[in-house]
């Protein structure tokens, strides 16, 4: 593969230098003839020479391994087809067990048998896929070679490819969304194939252990989301009022009191706060914070879980602070000049300034940033995965463990897991309100700020 | 004081009103005024708070208890038809050797079960050093060695004051018999705390004594590698194309939309992607940091361009003009004089996308990054976990020597993401530029 590339690469180095020398030699060394330069007359024997077989080389990697799945599912004995589509993944499986040579006690005939279909297959492919790696390049090569004449418009033609490039990476964040649309609605869709999607957005029980066998006992599976839903917006609630007014507080602090040289000092500090990684927080929150709350209530008398909401939220506060802060201090430094010295005018004091003339006038944008903060909230994910709990309790109570819809989407998919199910498919189902969610908040969110800003521009 | 030119107001004089509520506002202020200086000490304290239980539970870290022992190198044990055959090395009994090493000081113990729990004082780790050692050298067979083994890790805690000898015998993990042992090592100079290095050469492990980072930092340092190749061309390129060529229409406005949207897309959500497209329809391998590398680059690109595009606007239009003046085409322009000036600041972007992509742990956990590995990755399609990662899955483990171990590769995450910010806030004071 990597050698493919390199091939790849030396290929259109060396065409660069044919398509100069040709263009070279058309002119006769008289390079005021050509209408390009000899340099993009390479480039573009050199693109011809290497893009066609790079595109050919991606799109071969990428669907070589499924439609040999296919060939060797579809030549495998009736029997095991008919036996559906579970086991058939199974055979599969060992099949490309033997293929990488670890094999687990004696596989029969069958698979074995299967198994050298396969490497035959993956053979020829790799035997098409070198030739074509060889060839290809050549050809386009000696196609764009032709076309070099004192007159060609290389530059042009070259510019052209490049602008397409460049398009083409613009619409890369277009196709990741419409890529995580697809792929979390798609499977959500199949979810509630077998669990209705009013069940899922209003039951009240959430169990998600399904029966390995029909007739199993306590294990129905019950995907009722509510708990999680009420859990994510208890420990955003306590993330909130963690850092709202801390974060605010800052702000107004850093931008209307303190001098220079403690701006200078303390913005930084508590910028850091904002990249320590989630795994940290996490971290912290399971470490230190969770035995401490527990012990203080221990102290007070109170009955405290040792993954209460409380830490977790605390946590996911702190972690919020800078985000609230700094997008406050630019609303609040984005409030014109004249209304401070307008209300100072009159007689006001910095705090009656503060509260009855700059939070109003940068309120749309201060409830931007907070509707952003809470969208970042809702979304955390290790924090709440290391210190929140799995049970799925309905409470109100923030010394209760709750947990949320984060860590669900976590504890359903990792390790192993069959992809069929509707447990992991929950996932998915998750992901998509999780999805709509925040991409609703925002949307909100992005679209005050935006018009407030424009309102003193 | 006399004021008796102004109107009065309901029997009061208005400058008396507003003197009466002078001290009353004046507290206002003063108390405004310290909230804002608590919410920032608060910030600070949290902080400070973080900082400490990090590197608090972290520094004993680096140390590490080890054992020094006199290991005879049995060839009727390794070897006893004396071949020197690799594979012969390979299955010999090992655990025998270090064993007998162990009770070669305290050969009054006989029964079965002191024994046991004699050896229990020595991590499962040594075996695969030694075997290490004697498969890289096979003349050593036959000598013998003296060499410090790696502790188990309830010696470890007992040394490093986390297991209460004072406690009652049947709630310690250790036993009256074993601390006897401990300290008659000890006091021979045959036990000792020693620095750690195997915490920074080995993969993951069961055992907390012989448990280290290598492997995920370098599954970290492959991910990266991709998301790097892959995230700055494609983010450069994407923002070259909005600032300087895309035409004002309906199709830039959503790509524009998108983007921003896109940055604030939870990371989890990444990862519900790179299992379904990645993993599950193209069939790319679980746990390997190529899929990592992808599911970050779609992750990081938003940032990337964001800032690239700053970056670019930064870039007065003098410039663009002045070269099209001289009769560049718009490439030539962007590519010769526009992207130069802009690099730095790009580079400043892409730091700090790397930065945050090497903190991130949720969609990893997605694609299978969080499987226990061993062996040290060999490229970007081994099974891999990164440094994150591996935080996460320490924390989760009940013993009480990873606490220790957890910090440890805290700090050292948080010691790259350091070294990176200060890359670019240096890069950023080096090529700053004002026009």
């Amino acid at each position: 593969m990597l050698s493919l590339v390199l091939v790849l690469l030396l290929f259109s180095s060396i065409a660069y230098y044919v398509g100069r020398r040709r263009a070279f030699s058309a002119a006769g060394g008289q390079i005021r003839q050509l209408h390009s330069l000899p340099g993009y007359n390479g480039l573009y024997v050199a693109l011809w020479c290497g893009l066609p077989a790079l595109l050919v080389l991606l799109a071969w990697l990428s669907l070589e391994g499924a439609i040999i799945d296919n060939l060797v599912v579809a030549a495998l004995p009736r029997d095991i087809i008919e036996q559906g589509a579970e086991r058939v993944t199974l055979v599969l499986n060992e099949i490309q067990n033997v293929v990488s040579g670890t094999i687990y006690g004696e596989p029969d005939a069958t698979v074995l048998a299967a198994a050298e279909h396969y490497r035959q297959l993956k053979s020829i492919s790799h035997g098409a896929l070198i030739g074509l790696t060889l060839v290809l390049p050549l050809a386009a090569g000696a196609y764009a070679l032709r076309k070099i004449n004192p007159r060609f418009e290389a530059r042009n033609a070259v510019e052209g490819v490049i602008t397409g490039l460049l398009l083409t990476s613009s619409t890369i964040a277009v196709l990741t969304t419409v890529g995580i649309v697809l792929s979390v609605l798609f499977e959500s869709l199949r979810f509630f194939q077998s669990v209705p999607i009013t069940e899922f957005l209003f039951g009240l029980e959430w169990s998600p252990q399904t029966a390995i066998r029909e007739d199993q006992v306590g294990s129905s599976g019950a995907f009722g989301a509510v708990p999680l839903f009420a859990g994510t917006m208890l420990i955003a609630l306590i993330a909130m009022l963690v850092a709202v007014p801390i974060g605010l507080m800052s702000a107004i602090y850093l931008s209307e009191y303190a001098n220079v040289r403690f701006r200078a000092v303390a913005k930084p500090l508590l910028e850091i706060l904002a990249g320590v990684p989630t795994v940290v927080y996490g971290f912290f929150a399971a470490l230190t914070v969770a035995p401490f709350i527990r012990d203080a209530g221990g102290l007070l008398g109170l009955d405290v879980a040792s993954e209460s909401a409380l830490a977790a939220g605390l946590v996911m506060g702190i972690m919020i602070i800078p985000f609230v802060s700094s997008l406050s201090d630019d609303v609040i430094n984005a409030v014109p000049q004249a209304m401070r010295d307008g209300s100072y005018g009159i007689g006001a004091t910095r705090s009656e300034t503060i509260k009855r003339v700059i939070i109003p006038a940068a309120l749309p944008g201060i409830v931007g940033g907070i509707l952003l903060a809470v969208s970042r909230a809702i979304g955390e994910t290790m924090i709440v995965v290391m210190a929140a709990g799995l049970a799925a309790n309905l409470t109100a109570n923030p010394l209760e463990a709750v947990t949320t819809v984060t860590v669900q989407i976590v504890t359903l998919l990792v390790g192993d897991q069959e992809f069929d199910s509707p447990k992991t498919l929950a996932a998915f189902a998750l992901g998509l309100v999780l999805f709509v969610v925040t991409l609703f908040l925002n949307v909100i969110a992005l679209y005050i700020v935006r018009k407030y800003r424009e309102q003193y521009e | 004081m006399e004021t008796g030119t102004f109107p009065t107001q309901g029997g009061r004089k208005p400058l008396g009103i507003i003197q009466a509520g002078l001290a009353k506002r004046k507290a206002a202020e003063t108390r405004f005024k310290t909230y804002g200086i608590v919410a920032i000490a608060a910030g600070l304290v949290f902080l400070a708070i973080l900082f400490i239980s990090i590197v608090g539970n972290a520094y004993t870290a680096f140390q590490q208890t080890q054992v020094k022992l006199d290991l005879y190198l049995d060839p009727d044990v390794i070897d006893p038809e004396g071949t020197r055959d690799l594979d012969v090395l390979s299955g010999a009994n090992y655990a025998a050797i270090v064993r007998s090493g162990l009770q070669d000081q305290f050969p009054d113990v006989e029964s079965r079960r002191d024994r046991r729990a004699l050896n229990a004082l020595v991590g499962r780790g040594a075996t695969y050093d030694l075997r290490a050692t004697v498969m890289a050298v096979p003349d050593l067979v036959g000598e013998t060695l003296t060499v410090w083994v790696p502790a188990d890790d309830d010696v470890d805690m007992l040394l490093k004051g986390n297991i209460d000898r004072e406690a009652a015998e049947e709630g310690r993990r250790l036993s009256d018999q074993q601390l006897a042992w401990i300290d008659q090592l000890e006091s021979r100079g045959r036990l000792a705390k020693r620095f750690n290095a195997d915490f920074f050469t080995k993969g993951d492990s069961r055992e907390p004594e012989s448990a280290g980072i290598r492997g995920a930092v370098v599954g970290s340092f492959y991910t990266m590698l991709v998301t790097l190749l892959l995230s700055f061309p494609l983010g450069v390129a994407a923002a070259v194309y909005l600032e300087e060529f895309a035409p004002q229409n309906r199709f830039t406005d959503i790509i524009e939309v998108n983007i921003n949207n896109l940055a604030a897309v939870p990371s989890i959500v990444f990862g519900l992607l790179g299992l379904a497209v990645f993993i599950n329809f193209f069939g790319l391998p679980r746990s390997v940091p190529l899929v990592g590398g992808l599911v970050l680059t779609l992750m990081t690109l938003p940032t990337i361009i964001i800032a690239s595009r700053a970056t670019l606007k930064a870039v007065p239009p003098s410039i663009r003009e002045a070269a099209l003046g001289v009769g560049a085409s718009q490439l030539q322009t962007v590519v010769l004089h526009v992207l130069p000036l802009a690099m730095p600041g790009m580079l400043t972007g892409a730091i700090i996308g790397m930065a945050r992509a090497l903190g991130e742990t949720a969609p990893l956990l997605m694609i299978g990054m969080v499987a226990f590995i061993v062996d040290i990755p060999q490229g970007i399609l081994d099974p891999a976990t990164a440094l994150p990662v591996q935080i996460f899955l320490w924390a989760d483990s009940p013993e009480r020597a990873f606490v220790e171990r957890t910090s440890a590769a805290t700090l050292v995450l948080l010691f790259f993401l350091i070294v990176m910010n200060a890359l670019a806030v240096v890069l950023r004071k080096r090529f700053e530029r004002r026009w």
